[in-house]
């Protein structure tokens, strides 16, 4: 096969794209964007029929509305991004060709293929199973056979993405080690190798069942192992998007990485460690023992949620250096107020690192905690947790980087002047009170993935305290916010690649990517490259964010003590 | 903006930690363990733990034990559908069968005591959700799972599923009596 060795050196920023790779990041990137789109207005009907004032939809059509919702977003629009993560990881950052970009495509096509087919089977409307599609509960086989092809599709650009690290190795199209944010997405492709392995162990025979070829599922087993696959995708992302908050921290300040050591060592905790999580999923189920449950569920001894505590000082410790050094040096938080707040990339991540740690995070530990998830399993508590996790740490952090990948990748200006700007402060701030005032009505009871939590018309009801209610309302407000928020970011994305000012480039600069490199791009002007010396305060080069580090650290610690204590008054149970 | 370029380091391993991290690493460890133990301490000193005691049955073997509980210990019959209520005495093994779009029988236990209550579901997966005690558990078809509980005050509680179990799903929902 004739190698294709185009490259372009983008003028703003000095990346080098390969121009199959190019084309493969933009057309993932834009069949996510539509993905988004459909999961956003499926969002619509979900949102106002959980909202009981409003109660749009009649249960059947909820029901399916939620199952779409939930795997367009959290399979078929996050997944999608990553592919073009991937991409951009492995091609542009080592400068590398990509290897083998018509099997690229091959993938690319199956994953269409396999959502398009997924789609088709909940809107049938016998295929109402919820994105877990716990057996024995079953669907049509069309919903099983479109996620084994998205899945095998996504194994295979996991594939080509190693394949170009070894060509960019053998080619030697850099010196030392891959950069920061190629070893995170290294990280986040070799959970998806895992992940889909896990998924395709389960959904095959799931298939082969809802074909009537194999008698029996077991409940449990489904679980177990289903859960290797759900949980695990999530994992994906977390890898994905701290990759992406490391890039957003380069990008926007020229920051230098603290320590290449910890940061990397805190990623590959994540590899050993983040499987386990399967386990949080099944501390309320029978038949498994408690030394496995706290075992897993603690990810051996939260060795996965020590590596995000970590990445969660490094990323702002960074920032705080690089704007130390840039003379932002007065009193512990300067270089924090004096942040580009009118920038979106910028906007977009530092929102989804609060988000996903003091939201997303804490909250995963209570609900990954053997006993206090009791009083939190398959609450609303779940998908607020969720919502903080993959919304306002993935999707927003995803929406960060689409303002910095459309004029480098479409190379068209971003429409709407500070609209983007605002769009990240009204997403990221929707998104997160939707979450808080969601955990809220679940610690009070109030079940997730229900239809009608008055149980109108029923003779036994129940009535929820009047404070569920209310937290229900307000996840109803908030929530609208959030669907304001994503229509701008659909908005804004979509006028600026099809309609957007060009940004008018020079011919391609053809390279071969052995010899002539484009000149190494140089970081931004004020020198970023010292370790930090000569700033800071007591000792340390990063004090502010270590106060920010030790207010995360207490609220988490008390909230943790809290729910303690909350378990201690309900009934005594062994 | 290296840390979307190779380390400028090439022997980047050999760098040495700033304090903050340092301090930050030893701190957020400790908490991390602290956490681990937190589980093991409750199964020793807590009161709400699952016994981790269950077994694999049939839906016939569970729905003949729990009519046999039924013609036990039944006091009355409640709603349209003239679900049987039980009065077990203390201690005695109690089984509550989750269907398809029903809890059967509805309990009725005295505060203070202890029972042993079996959960299974006949068909999918549904979810025990006590209210507003707030305790949840997931209910297996062919698991019966043993819960041995303590109601500490009188009340009407109920229960509804939380496990998403198909149309009516929100339809299913029992009374749990608690008496003095």
């Amino acid at each position: 096969m004739a190698v294709n060795r185009n490259f372009r050196t983008c003028p703003t920023t000095g990346l080098v794209f390969h121009e199959p790779a190019e084309k493969l990041m933009r057309w993932n990137a834009v069949v996510a964007v539509v993905a988004l789109l459909i999961g956003g207005v499926l969002a619509i009907g979900v949102l106002l029929t959980r909202w009981q004032a409003v109660h749009l939809l009649q249960a059947d059509l909820f029901y399916q509305f939620l199952t779409a919702h939930g795997l367009n977003m959290l399979v078929f629009w996050i997944i999608f991004f990553e592919m073009a993560i991937l991409y951009f990881a492995s091609s542009t950052l080592l400068r590398c060709r990509l290897a083998t970009p018509g099997m690229a495509w091959v993938g690319f096509w199956l994953m269409v293929v396999g959502a398009l087919l997924n789609n088709y089977a909940v809107l049938r409307g016998d295929s109402s199973v919820m994105f877990t599609s716990y057996a024995p509960m079953g669907a049509h086989p069309t919903f099983y056979a479109g996620l084994i092809l998205f899945a095998v599709g996504a194994l295979i650009a996991c594939f080509v993405f190693f394949g170009t690290l070894v060509i960019a190795k053998a080619e030697r199209t850099y010196h030392g080690s891959v950069p920061l944010v190629t070893f995170g997405a290294i990280t986040a492709a070799i959970i998806a190798v895992f992940t889909i392995a896990t998924g395709a162990i389960i959904l095959i025979p799931t298939l082969l069942w809802s074909l009537g070829l194999i008698e029996h599922i077991d409940s449990l087993m489904y679980r177990t192992i289903w859960w290797g696959f759900g949980h695990s995708s999530q994992q994906i992302n977390v890898a994905a998007h701290v990759s992406v908050w490391y890039a957003g921290a380069a990008v926007v300040f020229g920051a230098k990485p603290m320590s290449e050591k910890v940061s990397r060592t805190a990623f590959l905790l994540y590899i050993f460690f983040l499987q386990l999580a399967s386990a949080h999923h099944l501390l309320a189920d029978p038949g498994l023992t408690s030394n496995w449950k706290i075992f897993n569920t603690s990810y051996a001894m939260y060795l996965a949620v020590l590596a995000s505590m970590v990445h969660g000082l490094t990323v702002p410790g960074s920032i705080e250096v690089a704007q130390r050094q840039k003379g932002f040096n007065n009193g512990l938080f300067e270089w924090l107020r004096k942040a580009p707040w009118g920038n979106a990339p910028f906007v977009a991540v530092f929102i989804s690192i609060v988000g996903f740690g003091f939201l997303g995070g804490i909250s995963g530990v209570m609900m990954g905690t053997e006993q206090l998830n009791l009083i939190i399993h398959n609450t609303l508590y779940v998908p607020g947790h969720f919502h903080a996790t993959v919304v306002i740490g993935t999707t927003l952090a995803f929406m960060g980087l689409t303002y910095f990948l459309i004029p480098v990748l479409f190379r068209r200006k971003v429409a709407f002047g500070n609209m983007a700007t605002w769009q990240a402060y009204i997403f990221g701030i929707s998104m997160s009170g939707f979450s808080v005032f969601m955990m809220g009505a679940g610690t009070l009871g109030a079940p997730r993935r229900h239809w009608d939590i008055s149980f109108a018309g029923n003779p036994f009801g129940y009535e929820f305290p009047a404070t569920a209610w209310l937290m229900i309302a307000l996840m109803g407000i908030f929530g609208v916010g959030a669907l304001v928020g994503g229509a701008m970011y659909l908005a804004i994305t979509v006028y600026s690649v099809f309609l957007g000012e060009k940004i008018q480039t020079p011919d391609f600069a053809t390279v071969s990517a052995k010899r002539g490199m484009a000149p190494a791009p140089q970081p931004v002007a004020v020198g970023a490259t010292g370790h930090g010396a000569g700033v800071g305060a007591w000792g340390m080069v990063a004090p502010g964010t270590f106060v920010l580090a030790l207010v995360f650290l207490t609220s988490f610690v008390l909230y943790y003590f809290v729910n303690w204590k909350y378990l201690s008054t309900v009934w005594p149970l062994r | 903006m290296s840390a979307i370029l190779p380390p400028t380091e090439r022997v980047w391993w050999k760098e040495p930690l700033d304090r903050v991290e340092l301090l930050w690493i030893v701190i957020a460890l400790v908490w991390c363990l602290i956490m681990f133990f937190m589980m093991p301490y409750w199964h020793v000193y807590g009161q709400q733990n699952l016994a981790n005691e269950a077994y694999k049955t049939s839906p016939e073997a569970f729905a003949k034990k729990a009519d046999e509980v039924i013609a036990k210990y039944k006091v009355r019959e409640e709603g349209p559908q003239k679900i049987p209520v039980v009065k077990p005495p203390a201690g005695s093994d109690v089984y509550l069968v989750a269907r398809l779009w029903s809890w059967q029988p509805i309990l009725e236990l005295e505060a203070g005591k202890s029972y042993r209550i079996h959960l299974m579901s006949m068909d999918w997966l549904h979810g025990f959700s006590l209210q507003p005690e707030n305790i949840n558990i997931e209910v297996h078809p062919g698991y019966d799972h043993v819960l041995t509980v303590t109601p500490t005050a009188p009340g009407k509680f109920s229960i509804i599923c939380n496990e998403y179990c198909g149309i009516n799903h929100h339809t299913m929902i029992s009374p749990l009596y608690v008496v003095k």
